[in-house]
């Protein structure tokens, strides 16, 4: 048992994620309070690993480590975990973090949080919950803990520096692995491209059905914006994925972005929340959307935007 | 091919969610199955269809309404439903992930498939968890899935579109983000029918777990800034956003 | 009748004894030998044993059936050959067979047994659908978006009233009316959303208007009777539609309530009373033949057209309703009208029913030709230039049809229409 915080970083093609910053970040800060070390974890290959201010890095290259495989990963870093035994074990809750936090909690019987946004000084981790309409502070029990941390709540530039990297081979045999990565997902063309849009109608689940797209369109079209939308909006099939704001989306910063009938998740809230002007339309007012949004109704959104579109 | 979902039934945040002590407070708010279970659900019937076998639905019943939620996946096409009676709404992903994972046990599973997360996976997600529990891999963020002989053909998806594909050999645990087709339609009548004809398999909880988390504080967000709310009826908010948007030359 | 199903097997002997009783041909009643064909009666049994379809049973393979089928006119159908196919192989819950008829109820009229179609259908249909067989693609997009969207079109439920403005007349909403009206007008799916049903719906507000009547219409609250739908097999949608249809109708307080559609008109008022509601309803055709009187001074502008009225099945066959359409259409004055060969008790179906609304392209690869395109000929043959109807989905279908068969000359219009042309002049 120590008190070091190991922080599992991500990189792909070359390049980290802003979230591995922000947690080597308070990683740092936290382990300087515990009299602890900050240890940025670089699983992989292809990436320069001397880019943190963590108090040290530990890059494990392997040839079956290039491209991301949970099994792999995970097998990687559950024999770092038991050697280091450090009190915080930080990953981001992102499409790879997701994949090991839980599994490693449920491996090691060891605590985790999910969703954390903070981590106090006294271990407590303050978390969001319900989609973002709750708040949970919650205190892991035991010497280590598991925090899977939502990306953007904590400063990127804290994180930064120049520690070298201390580059090892992999601690466990990947020889038989049952998880195989094939090729890489290039995502399709064709449709127009909502991260170069200046204004952006979003709409939501609240939209309703397919039917009701084409309102967004039409207002959208007299206000010169492009319809994008979350997540469940593409689940249903009432938009193409290329449409989709967020997390497993795309990351959009236009100068309008006018929401319709969207909650507000933190998924979503990646991918929007520096558009320069954020608009939201929602019926729920304790909608999460509203904490964020620059201005917002409590309305219904087939209203307002009929309304508008008499006013266009 | 043994093809199991692990399905959690959770509270709705579609309303308030009123909180009594360290929690929400479970009376009184509704109950609805994980969005993302939807998805695994026809993922799963998917690939039945596709290379044959039984799905199996198994869940905890949080609340003692789950029946209503196994027999929508019945009439989708699942053949057999599991209730773990838990009765408790509390019950934490790790204690279901435990549970679930004692009662499929015995399925001799080749596939699982699980939401890739809920709303309430305050303490991790049931997929990961159940993955550690019966030693199978686990890949979460999935949009497809094929099955052929004793390995599935999975994609993975990151982020804008990139993913990547991986070849797993099977039993695994699939967490699903969205399946290839969006769920299909039940027919109402199969509902009812399915609701009257049904028998839905109780299992007792075996296996104790603890998510070694200790509820602090449970509250609605601390909101640090708030938008400038505009008042008024849909007419009058629509006059005030068009207003807006031409003052800043966005209309 | 085409030999597709060929499970028969044929037993040829010098004597045969059948529970004991000699069948033996004999020289004065046949010059050759006695064929006598066994059957399994299992597919058969399979389909008699459904609750609601027994009568299927019943048919004695008398033919009067195939007659005046509508579907037999462009393929091999009717009562009398769907039995015989099952006698010859044919599972009637996985044959494309199932989905053909549209419940005109035309062969009930006439069979001697009573073999009934429009029971047997839906309960042969809910089979199929509960035991996940075929179900063609369109029907259940129709399914899906009457339980989604509240109507089979899958249109907003928010639209429903957007019609409202072309009527260029009141159109009370009773949720804002807030009071009891004479008549609650249920205006339906088609004339809500369907353009050329909406000029119906159009034309019946301005005629509601003109004779004074005090009528409101549920607005955003309305959604589809499903009748149809049930017709089609799902039985359970139509529960749920009915629960929900019965709640908003007892909400306001009305004296009777006027249907633009002879299906609604069926549901309302034959099936709704087995859920507990049982209320006055009328189809349009029968409410404005009561103010005959009133409306007349109101035709002031003569339409100078040769009319030919088609009966809609669950107008006419179903409901008795033969004379109001006919006497609205003597009323309006220079219209000539001229019957087509089949009507009244023996009207052609359009094809819309029991779900062939939803099925068309199914419907099209199995027959060798539409039914609304057969009965458009039919309309033309009569040298009418007007095919006049009365229900909200033959509009859009016969105008298909009229096109596709190359009589454009013929217009299609709903009563309601020509009415409303009467009075308001071109
Ligand atoms: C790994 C992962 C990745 C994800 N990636 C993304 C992503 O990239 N993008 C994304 O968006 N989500 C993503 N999600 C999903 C995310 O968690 C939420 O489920 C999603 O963002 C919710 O979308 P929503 O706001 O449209 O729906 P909901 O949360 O259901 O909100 C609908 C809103 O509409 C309002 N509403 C309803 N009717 C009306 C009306 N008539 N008028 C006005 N308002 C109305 C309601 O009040 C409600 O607030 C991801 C989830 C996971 C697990
Ligand atoms: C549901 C059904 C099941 C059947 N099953 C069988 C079966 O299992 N086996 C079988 O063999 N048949 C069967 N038949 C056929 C039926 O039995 C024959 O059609 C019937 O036996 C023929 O006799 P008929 O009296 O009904 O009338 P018709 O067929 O009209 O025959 C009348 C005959 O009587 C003669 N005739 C009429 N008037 C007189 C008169 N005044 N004096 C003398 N002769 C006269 C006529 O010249 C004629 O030959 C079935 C028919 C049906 C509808
Ligand atoms: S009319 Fe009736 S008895 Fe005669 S063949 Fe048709 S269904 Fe059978
Ligand atoms: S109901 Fe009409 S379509 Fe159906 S079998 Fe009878 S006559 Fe033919």
């Amino acid at each position: 048992m120590s008190n070091d915080i190991l922080v599992i970083t991500e990189h792909m093609d070359g390049k980290f994620s802003d979230v591995s910053f922000e947690m080597v970040g308070k990683a740092k800060e936290l382990a300087n309070a515990w009299g602890g070390q900050s240890i940025a974890v670089v699983v992989g290959g292809g990436v320069s690993s001397n880019v943190f201010a963590s108090d040290s890095t530990i890059h494990v290259d392997d040839a079956a480590l290039s491209n991301f495989n949970p099994e792999a990963y995970g097998k990687v870093i559950e024999a770092l975990v038991k050697e280091k035994s450090p009190k915080v074990v930080m990953f981001g809750w992102t499409a790879t973090g997701m994949d090991l936090a839980a599994w490693l909690s449920a491996k090691l019987g060891v605590p985790c949080a999910a969703y954390v946004k903070n981590i106090g000084a006294d271990m407590t981790m303050s978390c969001q919950a319900y989609g973002g309409k709750m708040s949970a502070d919650v205190s892991p029990e035991g010497d280590m803990a598991i925090a899977a941390c939502l990306a953007g709540s904590f400063p990127v530039e804290a994180g930064q520096g120049s520690t070298a990297a201390t580059t090892m081979a992999s601690p466990v045999d990947l020889g038989s692995l049952k998880v195989k990565f094939v090729e890489a997902i290039k995502p399709a063309g064709g449709d127009v491209d909502i991260t170069s849009q200046v204004k952006l109608v979003s709409i939501g689940r609240g939209i309703g059905g397919k039917e009701n797209v084409e309102l967004a369109e039409e207002l959208a079209g007299k206000i010169g914006a492009t319809v994008s939308c979350s997540r469940p909006v593409v689940d249903a099939g009432w938009l193409p994925r290329t449409r989709q704001v967020g997390k497993s989306g795309l990351k959009v910063k236009p100068k309008l972005y006018l929401m319709l009938g969207i909650s507000g998740a933190p998924e979503h809230l990646e991918g929007m929340k520096s558009a320069e002007l954020i608009i939201a339309v929602n019926t729920d007012k304790k909608a999460p959307i509203f904490n964020v949004a620059h201005y917002g109704a409590t309305a219904d959104l087939f209203e307002v935007a009929e309304a508008m579109l008499e006013l266009l | 091919m043994n093809i199991v979902v692990a399905i959690k039934h959770i509270p709705s945040i579609a309303d308030d969610l009123p909180v009594s002590g360290n929690t929400v407070d479970f009376d009184s708010v509704d109950f609805v199955l994980n969005e993302f279970d939807e998805q695994s659900i026809e993922q799963a019937v998917l690939v039945k269809e596709a290379v044959g076998g039984t799905v199996t639905v198994v869940g905890v019943d949080m609340i003692g309404e789950l029946d209503a939620v196994l027999h929508l996946a019945l009439a989708k096409g699942a053949d057999k439903a599991v209730k773990i009676t838990g009765d408790d709404p509390a019950a934490d992903s790790h204690t279901q992930a435990k549970w679930l994972s004692e009662a499929i046990k015995g399925m001799s599973a080749d596939i699982i498939f699980a939401g890739v997360q809920a709303s309430n996976d305050l303490d991790g997600q049931i997929g990961p968890m159940l993955a550690a529990y019966l030693d199978m891999p686990y890949i979460g963020g999935v949009s497809s899935v094929e099955v052929a002989g004793d390995s599935a053909t999975v994609n993975k998806e990151f982020a804008g579109g990139v993913g990547a594909k991986y070849e797993v050999s099977l039993p695994m645990v699939v967490g699903v983000q969205a399946s290839v087709k969006p769920p299909r339609y039940a027919p109402v009548s199969k509902v009812r029918q399915v609701a009257q004809t049904a028998t839905i398999e109780k299992v007792a909880p075996s296996g104790e777990v603890s998510s070694g988390l200790t509820m602090k504080k449970m509250a609605p967000p601390v909101v640090t800034g708030h938008a400038e709310m505009i008042e008024g009826s849909s007419k009058e908010v629509a006059a005030k956003i068009v207003e807006l948007l031409k003052s800043k030359g966005l209309a | 009748m085409a030999q597709k199903y060929e499970k028969a097997i044929a037993i040829e002997k010098d004597n045969i004894v059948v529970d004991g009783i000699d069948v033996s041909g004999h020289w004065n009643r046949m010059f050759e030998q006695r064929v006598i064909t066994e059957y399994t009666p299992e597919l058969i049994e399979k389909i008699a044993d459904i609750p609601n379809a027994e009568s299927f049973a019943n048919c004695y393979q008398c033919a009067k059936c195939v007659a005046v089928c509508p579907v037999d006119v462009v393929g091999n159908y009717g009562p009398r050959k769907l039995y015989r196919y099952a006698q010859t192989g044919m599972d009637l819950t996985e044959a494309p067979e199932l989905w053909l008829c549209t419940t005109c109820a035309n062969c009930l009229r006439v069979c001697p047994k009573e073999v009934n179609m429009v029971k047997i259908m839906p309960a042969a249909r809910e089979q199929a659908i509960l035991d996940g067989k075929f179900v063609p693609n369109e029907l259940q997009q129709a399914f899906e978006n009457t339980a989604k969207s509240g109507n089979p079109l899958g249109q907003p439920q928010r639209k429903r009233d957007a019609w409202i403005q072309s009527a260029g007349v009141p159109v009370p909403i009773i949720k804002d009316l807030g009071r009891k009206v004479n008549v609650l007008w249920y205006v339906g799916s088609y004339p809500s959303y369907h353009p050329r049903g909406i000029d119906a719906a159009a034309a019946a507000a301005r005629i509601f208007n003109a004779l004074g009547i005090d009528f409101a219409i549920l607005g955003k609250e309305e959604k589809d009777d499903a009748d149809s739908q049930r017709l089609a097999g799902e039985k359970g949608l139509f529960e749920m539609m009915t629960e929900q249809n019965i709640e908003t109708f007892n909400k306001y307080e009305w004296d009777e309530m006027v249907v633009t559609g002879p299906h609604e008109l069926n549901a309302f008022k034959n099936v709704y009373p087995k859920y507990g509601f049982e209320r006055p309803v009328v189809h349009y055709s029968t409410f404005l033949a009561r103010y005959l009187d009133q409306l007349k001074p109101l035709l002031q502008h003569s339409v100078e057209k040769k009319i030919t009225y088609h009966d809609p099945c669950y107008l006419g066959r179903h409901n008795g309703e033969y004379e109001a359409p006919r006497k609205l259409l003597e009323a309006i004055p220079g219209v000539e009208l001229v019957e087509m060969q089949r009507n009244r008790e023996n009207g052609y179906c359009c094809g819309g029913g029991g779900g062939g609304m939803w099925m068309d392209s199914f419907t099209a690869k199995h027959t060798t030709m539409r039914l609304s395109e057969k009965r458009a000929m039919e309309a033309a043959s009569t040298g009418a230039n007007v095919l006049a109807v009365a229900c909200p989905f033959e509009v859009s279908r016969f105008t298909d049809a009229v096109k596709s068969t190359g009589n454009e000359h013929v217009d299609v219009l709903d009563i309601l229409e020509l009415l409303d042309k009467s009075m308001r002049g071109e």
